[in-house]
């Protein structure tokens, strides 16, 4: 369980190769030893990488194997990880698919696997994770969504309705676990320099996974329920938000 | 009476929820432990034990405090048999008018005797009587496979109990030899120390003389003024000693609430400046020196137990307590530590030095012969976690220990070094209740 310091003992991230997630525990674990850490991706290169970064910091790293586009696959890893030794003190929920938005409104399996991926695995994920956590009595789920969540817009809006449903979701599964003693955390980066933007243009705010980490790890410790990476993206949201729609429309994001 | 809830020890911190139930009788307590799910049953006192050790998240907890029966009282031999949700507050109440006093107490009223067993407390007077599991005459355990078991200190399982964090059973009733006194008050020596040698010199040489013993360390002070303090000892008071106007109600026991601290303080209202303040005016005001003052009990032995609920005054944020005890020897290790605070500035009232005698027989108890510290820290700084897992490695490396019912933030592997006899109570635990029927998240989070 996490100490009177916030020090925690086991972390599971689903979506284990994801920059932002592997920045998240290595800030979270910063100066512990025997820290467990299960990483939850499909079997390759990317996930040997990240186990062998996490353990070049001296965490425990186990693996098991996860798909997001593998609906067969959600259980049974949720399952494994949580067997495999104590309590899980935080479960991050990080993958996540940016997906080819010029394909995804006019093709249906492009569109289908953002859905697939986006949504309706991560709402699996909550469910699994939720009841584990729920028995436990204590612990806490962090949820990659985005800003792209926020309001639909042109450049991205099937990306950003995926993230808009697992928002939403997650943001009522805290409610729902609230009395379970379970934080649910939802996190809305607005643009971040990592594998997943690789050869796309900055937009302004652009940020690092460590950046996004920092602001995660802060807001497990004050208990938060939103947050936005970096901070001021939520007042640029806020007032995005609340644009007239022919002004919205016509702004170059 | 159930209840689905969360709970959290004296410092407010690592909250989690369990299923609460309040303790009915024990055709009742068999029934929920045997009923227990895979997150087990745990007993639980009046929650003054400071982290998680009377938390289990996940599964059962049972509050314990409506056992509360006094059973028999015998004031020629001093026995008294009870229910282990009774509090030392109650007991004093009800036995101090009959001239008997606990055997041992800890710093507050509100603790239970089934807590005060678990944990094996201590009080001032360690160096003379020990801890409390030497003051219980037997007690009756319920095990995990639904029996209640009569223990005497003949017993392994007694003294794996004693100690023992509540993961053997619930204890249901003890007997207990309590102490006979013929007053409610103390006689009382005060002395201001100049610095920690001056403090260690005078404990070593005087502290056999007196039943109670304890110094009060401005952890604030530093240079030639490190570990300057104030020391008070003393003895219950007879009759004799008494003022006249005091001996006709010799045996009152009235403490009173002075105030409750009101239920939202900011964090960070104690700080480095707000405490050295108060800390400098605490020192002042003690005097250099005097002997023989009559003081009440609860004025000597219980004096933050006037405000309810101080533990407020940490904010939401919470505060912990560090209690270690480095052997007779390792004055070098004190030194450090005490150092080490001062150096970081991390804002404690004052921290509490006492001077521990024999070890007793339980196997996880914490007193072992030597200097024991106890300061409470308020979290927030981000440099507190570094400093404390740097005063742990001082501790282990010294041969001492910490206190598990003080602990929020160890680790397994602190914890086998610190106590020796781990293994053998583990063995015991293991043939009592094999599937770890009884646990918490305290157990977890060390691997008990
Ligand atoms: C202000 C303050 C001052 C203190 N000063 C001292 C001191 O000077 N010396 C000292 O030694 N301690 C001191 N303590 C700590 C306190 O004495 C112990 O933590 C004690 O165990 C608390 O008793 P409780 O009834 O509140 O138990 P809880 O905190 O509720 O539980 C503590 C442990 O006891 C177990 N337990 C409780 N009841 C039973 C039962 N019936 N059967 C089996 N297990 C049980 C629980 O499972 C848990 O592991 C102090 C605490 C405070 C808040």
């Amino acid at each position: 369980m996490k100490d009177a310091i916030g020090n925690v003992q086991r972390v599971l991230v689903l979506g284990g190769t994801s920059d932002i997630a592997l920045a998240t525990v290595a800030r979270l674990t910063a100066g512990r030893r025997s820290v467990q850490v299960t990483l939850a991706a499909r079997p390759g290169e990317r996930r040997s990488a990240a186990t062998a970064e996490l353990q070049s910091l001296s965490l425990q790293v186990s693996e098991v194997d996860f798909d997001a586009t593998d609906r067969s696959s959600y259980e049974k890893a949720v399952t494994l990880a949580f067997d495999d030794g104590g309590d899980i003190d935080v479960v991050i929920v990080a993958f996540g698919l940016l997906g080819d938005q010029a394909r995804a409104w006019r093709d249906v399996d492009a569109a289908l696997d953002l859905v697939q991926v986006n949504y309706a695995a991560a709402v699996a994920c909550g469910v699994l994770v939720g009841e584990r956590l729920r028995a436990q009595g204590h612990g806490a789920i962090v949820a990659m969504s985005s800003v792209a969540g926020e309001r639909p817009r042109k450049s991205n809006f099937v990306y950003g309705s995926t993230k808009a449903g697992m928002d939403s979701f997650y943001t009522g599964l805290g409610d729902a676990l609230a009395a379970d003693g379970i934080q649910v955390m939802v996190v809305r980066p607005g643009f971040v320099r990592s594998k997943m933007t690789e050869g796309l243009k900055a937009a302004p705010l652009s940020q690092t996974p460590e950046q996004v980490a920092d602001v995660i790890v802060a807001g497990l410790r004050d208990g938060r329920r939103t947050v936005w990476a970096p901070p001021a993206m939520r007042w640029v949201m806020l007032a995005l938000r609340h644009l007239p729609h022919p002004v919205f429309s016509r702004l170059p994001i | 009476m159930d209840d689905h809830r969360a709970l959290q020890g004296w410092g407010r911190t690592s909250p989690s929820v369990a299923m609460v139930h309040s303790a009915g009788d024990d055709v009742e307590l068999v029934r929920l432990v045997a009923d227990a799910g895979p997150r087990g049953v745990l007993a639980r006192g009046l929650g003054s034990s400071y982290g998680d050790a009377a938390q289990n998240g996940g599964g059962v907890v049972v509050d314990m405090t409506s056992r509360d029966r006094v059973l028999s009282v015998d004031t020629g031999t001093a026995l008294v048999e009870v229910e282990s949700g009774v509090s030392l507050d109650q007991l004093m109440r009800l036995l101090l008018p009959l001239g008997l006093f606990v055997p041992v107490s800890p710093g507050t009223r509100q603790v239970t005797v089934g807590g005060a067993i678990a944990a094996d407390i201590h009080g001032k007077n360690h160096h003379v009587d020990g801890s409390f599991g030497r003051h219980v005459v037997s007690m009756d355990l319920l095990c995990a496979d639904g029996t209640i078991r009569t223990l005497t200190p003949e017993s392994e399982l007694f003294w794996a109990t004693v100690g023992g964090m509540g993961l053997t059973g619930l204890v249901v009733r003890a007997t207990l030899r309590m102490k006979k006194v013929e007053s409610a008050y103390c006689l009382v020596d005060t002395e201001r120390c100049v610095n920690l040698d001056d403090l260690l010199a005078r404990m070593t040489e005087g502290d056999h003389r007196y039943t109670y013993s304890v110094a009060w360390i401005d952890c604030l002070a530093s240079g030639a003024s490190l570990g300057r303090s104030v020391l008070t000892r003393g003895w219950p008071a007879t009759l004799e000693q008494l003022p006249r106007k005091l001996r006709d109600h010799a045996l009152d026991f009235h403490p009173r609430q002075l105030a409750v601290a009101p239920p939202v303080f900011p964090s960070g209202m104690l700080n480095r400046a707000t405490v050295a303040a108060f800390n400098e005016v605490w020192f002042r005001k003690a005097p250099r020196e005097r002997r023989g003052e009559v003081q009440s009990i609860a004025a000597f032995f219980h004096p933050l137990d006037a405000v309810s609920s101080w533990n407020r005054i940490y904010g939401p944020k919470g505060f912990l307590q560090y209690q270690f005890v480095v052997p007779f020897g390792a004055e070098d290790t004190l030194r450090r530590c005490i150092e080490m605070l001062s150096d970081a500035g991390q804002a404690s009232f004052l921290a509490v030095l006492k001077r521990f005698g024999a070890q007793g027989d339980g196997h996880l108890s914490f007193p072992t012969p030597g200097w024991t510290l106890a300061l409470d820290i308020p979290l927030g700084a981000p440099i507190l976690g570094g400093l404390l897992d740097r005063l742990d490695a001082e501790v282990i490396a010294a041969g001492g220990r910490e206190y598990l019912a003080k602990d929020s933030r160890l680790s397994a592997s602190e914890v086998a070094p610190m106590y020796p006899r781990l293994e053998q109570w583990r063995a015991i635990r293991k043939g009592v209740d094999p599937d770890g029927v009884f646990t918490s998240d305290l157990a977890r989070r060390l691997g008990l």
